[in-house]
């Protein structure tokens, strides 16, 4: 007897089969994270419902508040596709994120006065954040490009070097009378949010959507357009694709891969200051559940393409919110685990088929 | 109509079932019916060859044999048993061994690990020693020298095809498939490698060559099977009943295209003589060195000048320097010593995209490995000529990309099915005429094509041929860096002669015969041999 399936290679697969293939995983995922859930003693469509009324359909609030978990997901996971196209693995996005975090805070607390008017502050900010990451991570990029140092080594490693920097800062100069955390910003370098206009329209109050998530939006837009428009675009390809003949095309990789790499830190770095300035309102120890790491999962679930990015980074942004509602906590990593399993896994498909050949004596 | 004929040149006599059969066996990709009921034998102890153009069907034939492919519908009876080979293990498991065109070895590995990779009886122990030794006695016995504990990886196109033969050789192949496998041997190479195969033959293993060239069928095989898209034409043609025109027509199908191929391979098709008016040579090395990648000397004190309007051919054995003198004067490669300039003015320090856009254009020998983005669309790949442009716009004109991109394609005759097709997809002869498309239209002063015809069939070789010369004929110098012998003695007004890393010799087109390159490839010169004895 020999095993009845055989695998044969797939032609070229168009794009609604391919999507029809991953719709198919995540319905997959979802089944085996209901059995986990069945394993552990709870009603799994009890808790799918908790989860999806507390994330997407349950009005306003539920929105907001995944629309808010999604931001620095989006930016990060931005961030690490781009990396990722020109196989880069940027797997430190959370330094990157948590080095912005602490540059838009010194500019917002400490290096501004208070008085700066608004759209200045937020602007500066910015600024400060996308230089800081962007910089943290254009060292590993320098050192790839002129060491050969590897980079998920690096980034990794700077990961480390963030967390203790921010705590360095957190619990010494910047701490206030004691406490590891910055003195709350003051409302100038605040993000807009939905909720500032409950005043005038009451329907707001309690929203704490925040113009981040525009921002975030307009972010993939921009990487979106600039990866199909841009000679930058077509280098990061070229080089992700083949970077002998990059190379041997005139592209200088080692310049491309610096640059790439600190407008990837660059994206993570805004992630922490749009979190800083929308969210947490101030510096504090442990204020990113680990966004730069989970943005990892997100990229790579988008194909690294930035509009699918923000759609999964919406779907992973609702995992977290909805997951609050259930018991044990680990339920919102588990289903994402769950889902990268299934859905990486089922890449398999897009390029090979499954042929039956029946139960037949060899030979 | 198929021509058949029994087969009578097998050493083997007659009523044994053959080795290896194939009926009416069909495979379609997507839209293409790549084969089309096409049938094969072949007979232990015999060697046959499959003819065709690029596209014919006969690596697809053969990777069907070799367990690689599953046809749709046909017959493969082995020793005349049917059997069904659903992966290329099962193949090897039945003494099937195949050796792909484009190599299938993992670079990190050493030679000897690469051979021993999906060996039939894997070792738990890999017990280097022995395994070394054993490994260099059978290249020695077959007169296909490795070096086994070398990495693939820094291995010339040559060198690795070795690795190829000896690795289906080491699983016990009694049916070996070659594809191309002459492509990659330098002329001298040729007479050893047929005598092995002759060897291998005489022991009891039939063989299967896949190749373009009508000269070395004639010269190397028992019997001759043809394809023309997808359909056997003819089918076990004794070699004794055929010659090159009547294979010529059979492969074409017709003719006048037949004619066509003839006076592409033999007409001279020398450009003018270059212009010597101008002060200075296009490209100058003075007493360039360069490390390989083992960390010899692969260049070693090279002088070499390309003067406008001239093609200067380098011959060589192939892994005497050939690969390394490209990379460096494209910038590849960094020079240990000595200069190199480009229209008079030196670049021996400048990045690739400087001398690129200087006027240098390069037709790299590993194409797929240097010359495109395989997954990237045929676009992407013409729009990659920008870089080099020294104010390349930042934002894409993707309009006029696709119009000129149109008009390259067409005017390349670079066949397709759409430009936003992977290049990747593309039949080696249409790669190939893709990145010389990109390469000419950025107008280059200097061409460098190394190996621009390797594997390619007779219509695109003509058409890459006829390209160089015109190019040469407006006035570009062409280093021609190529182990056909032939093209060099057809293309070239003077031919450099590469052996370890040196320059050999120079020899006019006038004074060049085949045997005097032959010698000067082997470093059989009166004062070279004084110099360092071999």
């Amino acid at each position: 007897m020999r095993w009845p399936l055989r695998i044969v290679p797939r032609h070229a697969l168009g794009r609604w089969p391919r999507a029809g293939i991953a719709l198919a995983a995540i319905a997959l995922a979802l089944l085996l994270g209901a059995l986990f859930l069945w394993a552990a003693g709870i009603d799994p469509v009890a808790a799918y419902a908790a989860i999806g009324r507390a994330a997407f359909w349950g009005g306003a609030y539920a929105l907001s508040d995944t629309a808010v978990k999604a931001t620095p997901l989006i930016l990060c996971g931005l961030g690490c596709a781009l990396a990722f196209r020109m196989r880069l693995w940027n797997v430190g996005a959370e330094g990157q994120l948590l080095l912005g975090a602490w540059a838009a805070s010194g500019v917002a607390s400490f290096w501004l006065p208070a008085a700066t008017p608004r759209p200045l502050m937020l602007a500066a900010m910015a600024l400060a954040a996308l230089l800081a990451g962007g910089s943290y991570a254009a060292l590993a990029g320098w050192l790839k490009a002129r060491l050969n140092v590897s980079e998920i080594l690096s980034t990794l490693m700077l990961v480390y070097v963030a967390t203790h920097f921010n705590n360095f800062w957190i619990f010494g100069p910047w701490s206030q009378s004691g406490f590891p955390l910055t003195p709350q910003f003051p409302p100038a370098a605040q993000l807009w949010r939905l909720s500032d206009a409950a005043a005038q329209v009451p329907a707001l109050g309690g929203i704490g959507l925040h113009a981040g998530f525009a921002l975030a939006l307009l972010t993939a837009a921009i990487c979106w357009w600039s990866l199909r428009q841009t000679r930058l675009g077509l280098a990061i390809d070229a080089v992700g694709d083949n970077a002998a003949t990059a190379r041997s095309v005139g592209i200088d990789v080692g310049r491309t891969t610096v640059l790439v790499l600190a407008l990837s830190g660059a994206c993570a770095g805004l992630a922490g200051m749009v979190e800083v300035s929308g969210v947490v309102l101030r510096l504090q120890e442990r204020f990113s559940p680990g966004y730069g790491f989970t943005a990892i999962i997100v990229a790579w679930l988008a194909r690294l393409h930035p509009a699918l990015v923000v759609v999964v980074a919406l779907l992973f942004g609702g995992l977290l919110v909805g997951c609050r509602e259930v018991q044990p906590a680990g339920i919102a990593m588990l289903l994402q685990g769950t889902l990268l399993f299934v859905v990486v896994g089922s890449e398999f498909f897009v390029r090979y088929r499954l042929r039956w050949c029946g139960w037949r004596a060899h030979e | 109509m198929i021509v058949t004929s029994p087969a009578h040149a097998s050493p083997v006599p007659g009523a044994v079932a053959p080795a290896v059969e194939l009926c009416g066996i069909s495979k379609r990709f997507g839209e293409t019916l790549a084969l089309d009921g096409a049938s094969f034998a072949v007979q232990r102890g015999q060697i046959a060859a499959l003819l065709g153009e690029n596209g014919a069907g006969k690596t697809t034939l053969m990777q069907i044999l070799a367990g690689v492919q599953a046809a749709d519908s046909g017959e493969l009876r082995l020793a005349g048993q049917r059997v069904e080979l659903a992966s290329p293990r099962q193949a090897i498991a039945r003494g099937v061994g195949m050796v792909h065109q484009h190599f299938q070895l993992v670079p990190t590995l050493t030679v000897a690990e690469n051979i021993l990779l999906g060996a039939p009886r894997p070792r738990f122990l890999l017990g280097r020693q022995p395994l070394h030794v054993e490994i260099a006695a059978l290249g020695q016995r077959l007169q296909l020298p490795v070096d086994p504990a070398a990495r693939v990886a820094e291995l010339s196109v040559g060198e690795r095809q070795r690795v190829e033969l000896l690795k289906a050789l080491w699983r016990g192949a009694r049916v070996l498939i070659l594809d191309e496998p002459t492509a990659v041997l330098g002329p001298l190479e040729l007479g050893p490698f047929f005598r092995a195969l002759r060897a291998l033959a005489a022991s009891g293993t039939a063989v299967v060559l896949i190749t373009h060239k009508l000269t070395e069928v004639l010269a190397a095989a028992d019997v001759v099977t043809v394809l023309r898209r997808g359909r056997t034409v003819a089918r076990d043609l004794p070699i004794a009943s055929v010659d090159g025109d009547r294979l010529g027509r059979l492969i074409l199908g017709s003719e006048e295209t037949a004619a066509a191929t003839g006076e592409a391979a033999a007409a001279p098709m020398t450009p003018p003589a270059p212009a010597l008016a101008a002060s200075a040579p296009l490209l100058r090395l003075r007493r360039v060195s360069a490390i390989g990648q083992r960390g010899e000397r692969a260049l070693d004190d090279v002088d070499l000048e390309v003067w406008a309007g001239e093609i200067v051919g380098v011959a060589g054995v192939s892994g005497n320097g050939q690969r390394e003198l490209a990379q460096v004067i494209v910038g590849l490669r960094p020079a240990l010593a000595g200069r190199i300039a480009l229209a008079g003015q030196e670049i021996t320090r400048l990045p690739v995209r400087e001398r690129l856009a200087r006027g240098l254009g390069y037709v790299p020998e590993d194409r797929l490995g240097d010359g495109i983005a395989p997954a990237l669309s045929v676009q992407h790949n013409l729009a990659l000529g920008l870089f080099r442009q020294p104010r390349a716009p930042w934002l894409l004109p993707w309009r006029a990309l696709a119009q000129r991109s149109a008009e390259l394609v067409a005017e390349h005759d670079v066949r397709l099915q759409s430009l936003a097709q992977a290049a990747g997809q593309l039949s080696g002869g249409n790669v190939q005429k893709l990145i010389l498309a990109r390469e000419i239209d950025a107008r280059p002063r200097l061409l460098i094509a190394a190996q621009p015809t390797r594997g390619l069939d007779l219509g695109a070789t003509a058409a890459v041929r006829e390209r160089l010369c015109r190019l040469a004929a407006g006035g570009c110098g062409v280093l021609l860096i190529s182990e056909d012998l032939d093209e060099i003695l057809a293309l070239a007004q003077r031919v450099v002669v590469l052996f370890r890393g040196r320059v050999a010799g120079t020899i006019d087109r006038a004074a060049a015969s085949a045997e005097a390159i032959g010698k000067l490839m082997l470093g059989r010169t009166a004062d070279l041999a004084a110099a360092e004895p071999v």
